[in-house]
C-alpha cells in the first residue's frame, strides 16, 4: 500500500468542489471515483475506520511546474548554446545539451513528485503524504490546529491554484497542501477550521 | 494613579490600579556608555591615548554638562512612561516615550514566571520579573521592581492565572512551597569535573597551543587562540557552577519552583501542565555514579534545566511529579531498532530505543552520552513519518513527534511496518491523551 501514486487512491470522496479539478491523471485506469455526498457535511469520509481516503492533487500544479521548468531551462539552454556558439565556434553550441538533459530529467521528476503528494481527511486528523525518495507522512489532529491559511502567489493565481497551510503550536509541523483549486482550498480551509473548533485543545 | 477600565460592553468596571517600576530602574543602563568607551579604548589604544591628550578641561566639562542631563532625562522619561497593571485576566504593560507600546498578556496563557536578581540588583534590593508567553519573540519583563514587590506580584499573577476570584487574588499570597530536592554544592562540583567537554577543551588547548607556539613564535597568535579555548573551559565549569549553585527544586500548588544561582539569584515558576518534554541526560562519566541531568522544554520559555545533577531514582521521582501519571520507562523496556538498521547508522544504532506507554512517548539516543526524551501524549502537536531512500532499502523509517516547545522528538530507525502502525496509533493517542489534561486555569 501507499506507493505514492494516485492509482492506489481507491474510491475517493472528493466532494463537489474537488470534482471541479477535473479528471486526475492516472485515475482513468481506476474505477470511477465514487461521487458520494459532498464532503464538509456531517457525514465523515468513508474511510474513517479502515483505510484513509486519499485525495490526489489536481493536475494544474504539475502543468504550472512543468511550464516554469521549460521556460527557465529553455532560456538557459538558449544562452548556453548561443554564447559559446557565437564566441568560440558552432561546435561549442553543444553546451546547450546540458540544460536540455536537465529539462527532460526534471520533466519526469516533477511528475513523480506531483504523484507522490496526497492528503486524506479522517474523522479526527488530516493525513498528508509526499516525497518520492525522501518520503514523509504527516498526521495533524484537527484539535491541534492553531491557524489554517490559504495562500496564492501571482503565478499560482494565473494558473488558478491555491495552497492550504496548517499551523500548529509546533513550528516543525510542516503541513502544506499545494496546488489546489481555489474552491477546494476554501472548502478544505473551512472544514478544517470547523473541525478544529469542534475538537479544539490547548497546548 | 487610577484609570477607569472601560470594557467592550461599556460598563465601567472596578478601576485598574496602574503602577510604576522601582525608581532605581533608570540606572539599569547607566553602565552602557561607560562600557562602550572602555571597549573603544581597548580596541584602539593608540588613538584613545591621542584623543585623551587633546581633551581639555573645558570640553570635558561641556560634554559632561550636556551628556549627563540628557541621559538622566531619557532614563527618567522612560521610567515615567512605563506603567503596568494587573486586571482580572490580563497583565498590561504600557511603555514607550515616542513609540508607545501596550502589551496585554493573558494570564492563563503564561507558561512560566521568573524572578531574577542579578548581583547588582541584589545589592540594591530589586528584582526583575520575566513572563514567558507563547508566540512572543520578545520576552516581556518588568525590570526592576522591589524584591518584595516582585514576589508579591508573582504570587498575585499566579493566583489570578490559577483562577482565584479577582477579589481574593490579592490575599491568596504566595502558595506554600514544599522543597523536593536540593543539589549539594559538592555533588555539583564533582559532576562538573566529570563533564567531558571541559576536559576535551583542556586537552585541545594543551595540544594546540604549544604547536601554535612552535609554528609562529608569536605571543599574540597564541593568546588569540588561548582566550576562546579557556573561555569555553571557564563557561563549562566555573560559569555553570555559578549559575547552578544551590539548585533547589520545590513543589507548590502554583507549579514547579526552581531557585538557583550563586551571584545572580533566579526564582523560576512553571505552572502545572506547561512542561512539553523532559529529557534525562546521562554523560559517560556520570554513569558509574548513577547520576543524570534532567532538562525540560516549556513553550515560549528559555528555561531548559530542571536538575543539573541528581541520582537516577530521585530524578525519576521528580519527573513523575513534573509530568503527572508518567513513569520513566526502565531501560529494559526500550526496544532497540532492528539489526538491519546498522547499515544506516553503523555503530550508534545501538544507542537508539523506543518505548510507548499509556502516558508517554519515550525515545533514547546516544551511546556514550545517553539521552532519554519523554513526551506526554497530550503534548504532541503532530506526528510525522520520514523515510529516506537508504532507509527504505533497509526497511526502516523515522517517526518524528512535534511538540509545542518547538522541539521534535525522533524515534529513529524503526521497522517500516512498525513505524507506519506507530504513526497511526500515536496520532490516536495524542488526540485522546488531551482529555484528562489539566485546564489552563488549574485551580478553577
Amino acid at each position: 500500500m501507499e506507493t505514492g501514486s494516485p492509482q492506489n487512491t481507491g474510491p475517493a470522496e472528493t466532494g463537489a468542489t474537488a470534482q471541479a479539478a477535473g479528471p486526475v491523471a492516472g485515475a482513468e485506469s481506476e474505477p470511477a471515483r465514487t461521487e458520494s455526498e459532498p464532503a464538509g457535511t456531517e457525514s465523515e469520509p468513508a474511510g474513517t475506520e479502515g483505510e484513509p481516503v486519499w485525495i490526489a492533487l489536481p493536475p494544474g500544479l504539475l502543468k504550472m511546474r512543468r511550464l516554469l521548468l521549460v521556460v527557465w531551462l529553455g532560456l538557459l539552454a538558449l544562452a548556453a548554446g548561443l554564447v559559446p556558439g557565437l564566441l568560440a565556434g558552432p561546435g561549442w553550441a553543444a553546451f546547450a545539451a546540458l540544460p536540455l538533459a536537465v529539462l527532460v530529467w526534471g520533466w519526469v521528476m516533477l511528475e513523480r513528485n506531483w504523484r507522490s503528494w496526497r492528503y486524506a481527511e479522517r474523522a479526527d486528523d488530516l493525513l498528508l503524504s509526499r516525497g518520492v525518495l525522501w518520503r514523509q507522512e504527516t498526521v495533524v489532529p484537527y484539535g491541534r490546529m492553531q491557524l489554517v491559511e490559504v495562500t496564492s502567489g501571482p503565478v499560482e493565481r494565473h494558473f488558478g491554484l491555491a495552497s492550504v497551510q496548517l499551523h500548529t503550536a509546533a513550528a516543525a509541523t510542516d503541513a502544506t497542501v499545494p496546488g489546489l483549486v481555489p474552491a477546494e482550498a476554501e472548502r478544505l480551509r473551512d472544514r478544517l477550521t470547523e473541525l478544529g473548533e469542534a475538537r479544539s485543545a490547548g497546548l | 494613579m487610577t484609570t477607569p477600565d472601560v470594557h467592550e460592553d461599556g460598563r465601567v468596571r472596578r478601576p485598574v490600579t496602574e503602577r510604576r517600576l522601582h525608581p532605581i530602574t533608570p540606572f539599569r543602563r547607566a553602565w552602557a556608555p561607560v562600557a562602550v568607551l572602555i571597549g573603544w579604548a581597548l580596541h584602539d589604544p593608540d588613538q584613545a591615548q591621542r584623543q585623551l591628550t587633546r581633551l581639555t578641561t573645558t570640553t570635558l566639562l561641556v560634554a559632561l554638562g550636556v551628556l549627563l542631563p540628557a541621559a538622566a532625562l531619557y532614563g527618567f522619561l522612560t521610567w515615567w512612561f512605563t506603567h503596568f497593571a494587573v486586571t482580572g485576566s490580563e497583565l498590561r504593560i504600557r511603555t514607550g516615550l515616542l513609540f508607545r507600546r501596550t502589551a496585554h498578556i493573558r494570564l492563563e496563557r503564561i507558561q512560566a514566571i521568573d524572578v531574577t536578581q542579578p548581583l547588582l540588583a541584589r545589592v540594591a534590593g530589586v528584582a526583575k520579573l520575566r513572563l514567558d508567553v507563547i508566540g512572543t519573540d520578545k520576552k516581556d519583563e518588568l525590570a526592576f521592581l522591589g524584591a518584595d514587590e516582585a514576589r508579591a506580584l508573582r504570587a498575585e499573577l499566579l493566583a489570578r492565572a490559577a483562577g482565584f476570584a479577582p477579589e481574593t487574588a490579592h490575599e491568596v499570597g504566595e502558595a506554600p512551597s514544599r522543597q523536593m530536592l536540593r543539589v549539594p554544592p559538592g555533588v555539583l562540583a564533582v559532576s562538573l569535573l566529570l563533564t567531558g567537554a571541559t576536559w576535551g577543551w583542556l586537552v585541545v588547548a594543551a595540544v594546540a597551543l604549544p604547536l601554535l607556539w612552535t609554528a609562529t613564535h608569536s605571543l599574540w597568535t597564541v593568546l588569540a587562540a588561548a582566550v576562546p579555548m579557556l573561555g569555553a573551559v571557564g563557561a563549562g565549569s566555573v560559569g555553570r557552577f555559578v549559575t547552578e549553585y544551590d539548585w533547589t527544586l520545590g513543589e507548590s500548588p502554583d507549579g514547579l519552583r526552581i531557585d538557583h544561582g550563586l551571584l545572580d539569584r533566579a526564582h523560576e515558576t512553571v505552572p502545572p501542565g506547561r512542561v512539553q518534554t523532559v529529557r534525562l541526560v546521562e554523560p559517560l562519566l556520570w554513569r558509574r555514579r548513577g547520576w543524570v541531568r534532567v532538562e525540560l522544554d516549556v513553550a515560549g520559555s528559555s528555561n531548559s534545566l530542571l536538575l543539573p545533577v541528581a541520582p537516577r531514582e530521585l530524578a525519576e521521582s521528580v519527573v513523575a511529579r513534573v509530568l503527572p501519571g508518567v513513569s520513566v520507562p526502565p531501560r529494559e523496556t526500550l526496544v532497540p531498532p532492528p539489526r538491519r538498521a546498522r547499515w544506516c547508522v553503523p555503530v550508534w544504532w545501538r544507542g537508539y530505543g523506543l518505548a510507548v506507554t499509556d502516558a508517554v512517548f519515550a525515545t533514547r539516543h546516544g551511546l556514550l552520552r545517553r539521552s532519554l526524551s519523554l513526551v506526554p501524549h497530550a503534548k504532541v502537536q503532530s506526528v510525522r513519518l520520514v523515510q529516506g531512500p537508504w532507509q527504505r532499502a533497509r526497511g526502516v523509517a523515522d517517526v518524528v513527534v512535534d511538540t509545542g516547545a518547538n522541539k521534535s522528538v525522533t524515534a529513529r530507525l524503526r521497522d517500516a511496518t512498525e513505524a507506519a502502525a506507530l504513526l497511526r496509533s500515536q496520532a490516536e493517542r495524542s488526540r485522546t491523551g488531551r482529555r484528562d489534561a489539566l485546564p489552563d486555569r488549574w485551580m478553577a
